[in-house]
């Protein structure tokens, strides 16, 4: 009585298509089969080579060798090429093995439907199949493709290459090979004096930054909102359309922009100062006021945007509260302090921690305005207002320091995913979103 | 009496206070577009309006050899306006999947965006660099949009999840009971309702290519394809800040248009803000 289901099993299982062949769904089996031939040929004759590419990341640099008698450099293995090269195999064989286990299955599950003597789909079913029942799955295929190839592949690619020493001046390919080193490049980072020196630095600031940032904007942001929404307060709107203008401007203007007016010699601000008789402040350039510069400039760009979000909340906090209050005979700050704080606080707790996560990886902010300079002698390649991700750049794309610019990009991850999950985890929109309808 | 007195105090001072923050916000917008003014070409200047007005830094924009502002205006419009609509269609796709259907990793799929989407951009640069580079792509504006595009569902599902979920599902089952299908739904139901998140959408996906400089450098290698925000990240980096009045005038045509749309679309902008994160 089992014979079809075990008998298309296992014909699937020796090549995609048969056992939907044996079950009779000629179309589908035919597709099938097609799809399966190509593949195969395709991996006999890529797996190999890309297995090879990754575990060994190439055996000859490029080289000096005798080409018709001439003696000429010939390139060699191209490590990094060859890391890509394969990774991307890999992850279209795992697409390819996930298609054919289902293909298995579903072989099985038809098999098994002819041995209980019912018709297994039609082509036209296993559509309908397909676009009403399956419909999500099929839905997410195309983004799914694209997510996997533009963004899974290249952090997989990212986080391989933390584990090389792929890195000028010595291992940058066409010209040398790169080689695996394990742990090697995170040890370094945390134990060799000059790297560690850099990283807790940078780190520290980071940390301070993102503090001083959120906290400044959101409190700014809070202040402002309740100015503009006080009783007798006239031109409610204009005021908020003037103050929305900071969030309007695209920040790659407004910090150009800023740059220049902050700029110690000709810019106007301090212009302003020197016509009040005082000394221009060396705002870019001296360690401390570069960081007091971008802390007000990231409050000038910022607290619009919380500014409306409170103001959005405000809206809803119910009147009969500030009633009951007035009955009471609560003073105005009470009021504040017992039902216009907390409330603000509870419904935008969860846009605090995705903005300070948000500051963390500021790279627009930083990178525009001062570049992290001014420049610390004793940092690798870092300045005073760098970010992690701001050195991170540099050691990309200035100073192709491509491991270590991993490494560091791998702890960032760390940091904002443990706030972003545990963030994520707690708002009800995850955890019963069933219920909210 | 007393309380009258009070609450003059309290205005006047709100007011006064109000006025400075206004300036401050207006302040370097003004600054900009006056400048685009001034003649000359440097940052310096004596007062704030310039003694006299001159057009020549915009005449210069369209004219100049160096500077193709024309050519990189239609670029970046047809960079931003693709990667609008492809990546639109590509969240809103996503997003209903996983609002309206409950499948299997349904909730490992959300994480995974989740996750995903806080990695540093930088390093993986270099793996799509490569990745365009065998694919052939390099220097294209199809690339820009490809990525742009691929990219949109990561940064926007969230967002435009937690605005599905609150339209009710009663609608859903009514239609279903009516026999639509699932696509009919989506297109009948979904899309008109989720309007204007879709525009918030829209608009956040049309931005980001409009002002990205350091994926776009890295693509674009020949100076006909660039984009607006390239072509302006190099007259700063190449001409240090010398030609500032250019800089100024470039700088207002490119914001203007954006601007405009924020201040048009400000309320959209929070309901966009906080559907995602601060819904319940």
């Amino acid at each position: 009585m089992r014979q079809h289901r075990t008998i298309a099993a296992v014909l699937s299982a020796i090549c995609m298509g048969l056992g939907q062949l044996y079950n009779r769904q000629w179309i589908k089996g035919i597709l099938l089969l097609i799809v399966g031939v190509f593949s195969l040929y395709y991996f006999i004759n890529n797996l190999g080579d890309a297995i090879w590419g990754m575990a060994t990341l190439g055996d000859q640099g490029s080289h000096l060798a005798k080409v018709n008698g001439l003696t000429q450099m010939v390139a060699g293995d191209h490590s990094i090429n060859l890391l890509i090269e394969g990774l991307i195999t890999v992850m279209m064989l795992a697409v390819f093995l996930v298609g054919y286990y289902a293909n298995i299955k579903n072989a099985y599950n038809a098999g098994k439907q002819r041995d209980m003597g019912i018709a297994p789909n039609n082509f036209k079913q296993t559509l309908n199949y397909i676009f009403e029942i399956k419909f999500a799955q099929s839905f997410l295929t195309l983004p799914a493709i694209g997510i996997m190839f533009f963004t899974i592949m290249p952090i997989i690619f990212m986080i391989l290459l933390a584990f090389t020493n792929y890195s000028a001046p010595n291992n940058l390919p066409p010209a040398n090979l790169v080689d695996w080193v394990g742990f090697k490049t995170f040890t370094n980072l945390v134990a060799l004096k000059t790297w560690s020196h850099t990283f807790f630095g940078v780190l520290t600031w980071t940390i301070i930054w993102a503090v001083l940032a959120t906290v400044t904007t959101y409190f700014g942001g809070v202040l402002v909102a309740l100015l503009i929404q006080q009783k007798g307060i006239r031109f409610k709107g204009l005021w908020r359309v003037i103050l929305i203008i900071p969030y309007a401007i695209p920040q790659l203007i407004s910090l150009l922009v800023m740059r220049n007016m902050f700029n110690g010699q000709f810019g106007p601000i301090n212009q302003y100062l020197r016509y009040f008789g005082m000394d221009g402040l060396p705002w870019l350039t001296d360690p401390f006021w570069a960081k007091v510069t971008v802390i007000i400039v990231n409050m000038w760009v910022g607290i619009p945007v919380s500014m409306l979000l409170v103001m959005s909340v405000l809206t809803t906090i119910p009147k009969d509260l500030y009633e009951a209050a007035d009955v009471d005979g609560a003073s105005g700050f009470q009021k504040f302090k017992i039902i216009t704080l907390p409330m603000i606080l509870f419904s935008t707790a969860p846009v605090l921690i995705t903005q300070f996560a948000g500051n963390i990886n500021n790279f627009n902010l930083i990178f525009l305005l001062t570049n992290g300079n001014p420049v610390v002698g004793d940092y690798q390649y870092a300045g005073a207002t760098d970010l992690l991700v701001t050195w991170l750049y540099k050691l990309t794309l200035d100073q192709q320091r491509y491991n270590m610019a991993s490494a560091i990009g791998i702890i960032i991850f760390l940091i904002i995913a443990t706030f972003s999950i545990y963030n994520y985890r707690r708002t009800r929109s995850f955890k019963e979103e069933d219920m909210i309808q | 009496m007393g309380i009258k007195m009070r609450n003059a105090i309290r205005l006047t001072a709100s007011y006064i206070l109000l006025v400075i923050i206004a300036i401050c916000c207006i302040y370097p917008a003004l600054w900009i577009v006056l400048s685009s003014f001034r003649p000359g070409k440097s940052l310096y200047s004596k007062s704030l309006i310039p003694e006299r007005f001159t057009l020549d830094h915009y005449k210069e924009l369209f004219t100049s050899q160096s500077f193709l502002f024309e050519t990189w205006y239609m670029n970046t419009l047809k960079i931003a306006l693709f990667s609008m609509v492809i990546g639109t269609i590509l969240v809103l796709l996503t997003s209903y999947a996983v609002s309206r259907f409950r499948f299997k990793g349904r909730k490992n799929a959300l994480s995974t965006i989740l996750v995903l989407g806080m990695f540093p951009g930088f390093m993986s640069m270099i793996a799509i660099y490569i990745l365009l580079n065998s694919l052939n792509l390099l220097n294209t504006h199809a690339a820009m949009i490809i990525v742009y595009a691929a990219g949109a569902p990561l940064g926007g599902t969230l967002i435009m999840k937690g605005f599905l979920d609150t339209i009710p599902r009663s609608l859903d089952e009514a239609a279903k009971i009516d026999g639509a299908t699932n696509f009919q739904i989506f297109r009948k139901i979904i899309l008109p309702l989720s309007k204007p998140m879709i525009t918030y959408m829209s608009l956040t996906l049309f931005v980001g290519p409009w002002v990205d400089f350091i994926f776009a450098r890295l693509v674009l290698r020949t100076k006909e394809n660039w984009t607006l925000a390239v072509g302006l990240w190099d007259l700063v980096n190449s001409t240090q800040d010398s030609n500032f009045t250019l800089f100024a005038a470039a700088s207002v045509l490119i914001a203007l248009p954006i601007t405009i749309l924020f201040i048009f679309l400000q309320r959209l902008l929070v309901d966009g803000m906080t559907a995602g994160a601060s819904k319940g």
